[in-house]
């Protein structure tokens, strides 16, 4: 287990104050100027030798992501936007770095921004953080009149502004390009890539998207050394991971670990266990709704780690881990995820508009049973064609579910279809 | 649902910002840069929300877009693509109830079980009182305190049938029960105190903030 003093989130569950001042006491803000004199390109090398990948779930190596970014200013500014729309189902650890770790996030926006020559950071939190965004708001404030934001900000001789955007209830403005349009004042539907952000962003200037919990790890890997966070977790999955643990676990929770633990020690150790234990366990989907479920026999030795569950064909995604016991209505509970990418679908691209409501109204008919032993095969072929072809990865994140559904549970399904059957056959002899 | 149900027939003709607002609508201007000031749509009319009952007259859309030098119509698509903005009268306890897959794991059943025995009325529907608004929502982002019930700003969370009684209990008496966990987690952390940080946890600071819970009145 990993030992709290490599903890990166002391306060996590909020046990002390979210305030300037016991930030400062738990070692945020110390010496930022100094970690600035590193120089842009410095920070950049190290946060790529630390091996920090995004935590917003692609896992896209961070200081790589930095590095897309122009190495000089010229007419046009340089955004770094913070991604806090968190909203896939199963994921809730941004919340607690705004609400308990604020003073985390802005350094690692004065820090991040400087490292990719920008003088201005929007945090984009989803609308229903209301009280989230307030406490945030109250962090900014409290920066701004200690001088660690704005002009000379730390007294680093670089001037840094960050700037609180408030959502307003749509999953998709978590797709980076959807929220920029989102920020711009249009609806959240996602732009053709390329151009890329890194060229084309915000306002037409080069911005890089990033997720809460990558910025606000940022100056601690700064001030412990690359090094130290490489040498956490497994080879190419390096350092630490906030996890969220919901549904059939006797204790729910969030909790900061080691990235590569074994999935069954993370939820015995921390969850309280699977709830009527282990063997009681039907399925696993790790890191948020739109990453295939494990069945039983996958969970029991995988590890938590971006290419250990790629290769049984899943993901770690945001690390939103969702525990299904064998009282689930596994069909049902896809059904409803099916349900969610329906109603979140922004409508601009056919294939995920119409595809999701077909989906959706076809999983329900699974989950009565109502259909042919064919139409599975049908479902599925649908959601190869919708994977793929859209503009963002929404349709991909609505099929992706269901083919884990029918990879793992298909006979769960043909049972249901054959008992329809026979239900329907006597009612029809009556 | 076509917009025609979204928006209230009854409208009020005209629509103006305080001047308490006003001032606030200076200050998020501000935020963007110069000709970028469409970028405080969706801020703006979380304001007229605000100000106007929880709901966005039609009055309002058109003072916005005036404002922020946008097409009405701009302004509307924004204002009905989000789902956050009402554009007709709710309750004035809007219940919006996360139903999604964490949810209804933990009994979000129960808990809609619960609102529906009391005020029989379903998603999109408004109590015979007129006080009580009920809308299933998508994943509220509270996973692991589920289910949650989020009552106008506040999240209620780790819910269940006789907990969502007492909350609509203290609500019908106007005195609502603190936002946050109602079995008495302070956060995110395992029931009964979780795994980790023993140290912060014994700390000094601990008292002062388990009375606050999940909601930070700045």
């Amino acid at each position: 287990m990993l030992k709290d003093q490599d903890r990166i989130f002391t306060n996590i569950y909020g046990w002390a104050e979210p305030g300037l001042k016991a930030a400062k006491a738990r070692g945020d803000w110390d010496g930022t100027a100094k970690l600035l004199k590193l120089g842009h390109d410095e920070i950049v090398e190290r946060i790529k030798t630390s091996g920090l990948r995004g935590r917003g779930g692609a896992g896209f190596p961070t200081g790589l992501k930095w590095s897309f970014m122009p190495k000089e200013v010229k007419g046009r500014p340089h955004y770094l936007v913070v991604n806090a729309d968190e909203s896939e189902p199963g994921t809730c650890k941004d919340r607690d770095i705004i609400r308990h770790e604020p003073h985390k996030l802005l350094e690692g926006c004065v820090v991040a921004g400087f490292a990719m020559r920008s003088h201005a950071a929007y945090i984009y939190i989803r609308g229903e953080f209301v009280n989230e965004a307030r406490r945030l708001q109250t962090a900014i404030d409290e920066a701004y009149d200690a001088g660690l934001l704005g002009k000379n900000a730390a007294k680093s001789g670089w001037d840094f502004d960050v700037y609180l955007h408030r959502g307003a209830g749509a999953y998709i403005c978590g797709e980076e390009t959807a929220l920029l349009e989102s920020l711009e004042g249009k609806k959240g539907q996602p732009r053709l890539k390329p151009p890329f952000p890194a060229g084309v962003g915000l306002y037409g200037c080069p911005t890089t998207v990033n997720n809460v919990e990558s910025i606000a790890v940022a100056p601690t890997i700064l001030r412990r050394g690359a090094s130290w966070f490489a040498g956490l977790g497994k080879e190419n999955n390096t350092g630490t991971k906030l996890f969220c643990i919901s549904g059939h676990v006797n204790k729910p929770c969030n909790v900061e670990e080691e990235m590569g633990i074994p999935l069954r020690e993370l939820l015995e150790k921390h969850a309280g266990g699977v709830r009527g234990g282990w063997d009681n366990l039907l399925a696993v989907i790790p890191g948020g709704s739109s990453t295939p479920l494990m069945p039983i026999d996958v969970c029991a030795d995988i590890t938590m780690d971006f290419d250990a569950l790629r290769e049984v064909g899943t993901g770690l995604g945001t690390a939103g881990i969702i525990v299904m016991d064998k009282s689930t209505d596994i069909v049902k509970a896809i059904a409803r995820l099916s349900y969610f990418y329906k109603h979140e679908s922004c409508g601009q691209c056919t294939p995920c508009r119409e595809g999701t409501g077909w989906m959706w109204r076809m999983m329900e008919r699974l989950v009565q049973g109502e259909a042919e032993s064919h139409e599975i095969d049908t479902l599925e072929q649908v959601t190869r064609q919708i994977e793929g072809h859209t503009i963002c990865a929404l349709g991909d994140a609505a099929a992706w579910p269901i083919q884990g559904l029918i990879k793992h549970f298909r006979p769960e399904i043909e049972r249901r279809i054959a008992a329809r059957h026979a239900i329907n056959a006597v009612a029809a002899a009556e | 649902m076509s917009i025609d149900d979204r928006i209230a027939a009854d409208q009020p003709k005209t629509f103006k910002f305080t001047a308490k607002n006003e001032k606030e609508i200076k200050r998020i201007i501000a935020k963007y840069p110069k000709g970028r000031q469409a970028s405080a749509v969706m801020p703006l009319l979380d304001l007229a929300q605000r100000q106007h009952d929880n709901w966005i007259p039609m009055a309002a859309i058109e003072a916005i877009a005036h404002r922020l030098e946008m097409a009405e119509i701009r302004v509307l698509e924004v204002a009905t693509f989000y789902t956050m903005f009402n554009l007709k009268p709710v309750g004035k306890y809007f219940l919006q109830a996360c139903t999604t897959t964490p949810c209804w794991l933990r009994g979000s059943d129960e808990m809609m079980r619960c609102i529906k025995d009391r005020y029989n009325i379903a998603s999109g529907q408004t109590s015979a009182c007129g006080r009580f608004s009920l809308l299933e929502v998508e994943c509220l982002g509270a996973c692991v305190n589920a289910p949650i019930l989020q009552v106008n700003d506040d999240f209620y969370e780790d819910l269940d049938y006789e907990t969502t009684g007492a909350l609509l209990d203290s609500l019908e008496a106007d005195k609502p029960l603190p936002a946050g966990s109602v079995i008495g987690r302070s956060g995110s952390e395992a029931r009964g105190g979780g795994t980790t940080l023993a140290a912060v946890k014994t700390g000094k600071a601990s008292k002062s903030t388990a009375k606050k819970r999940g909601s930070a009145h700045a």
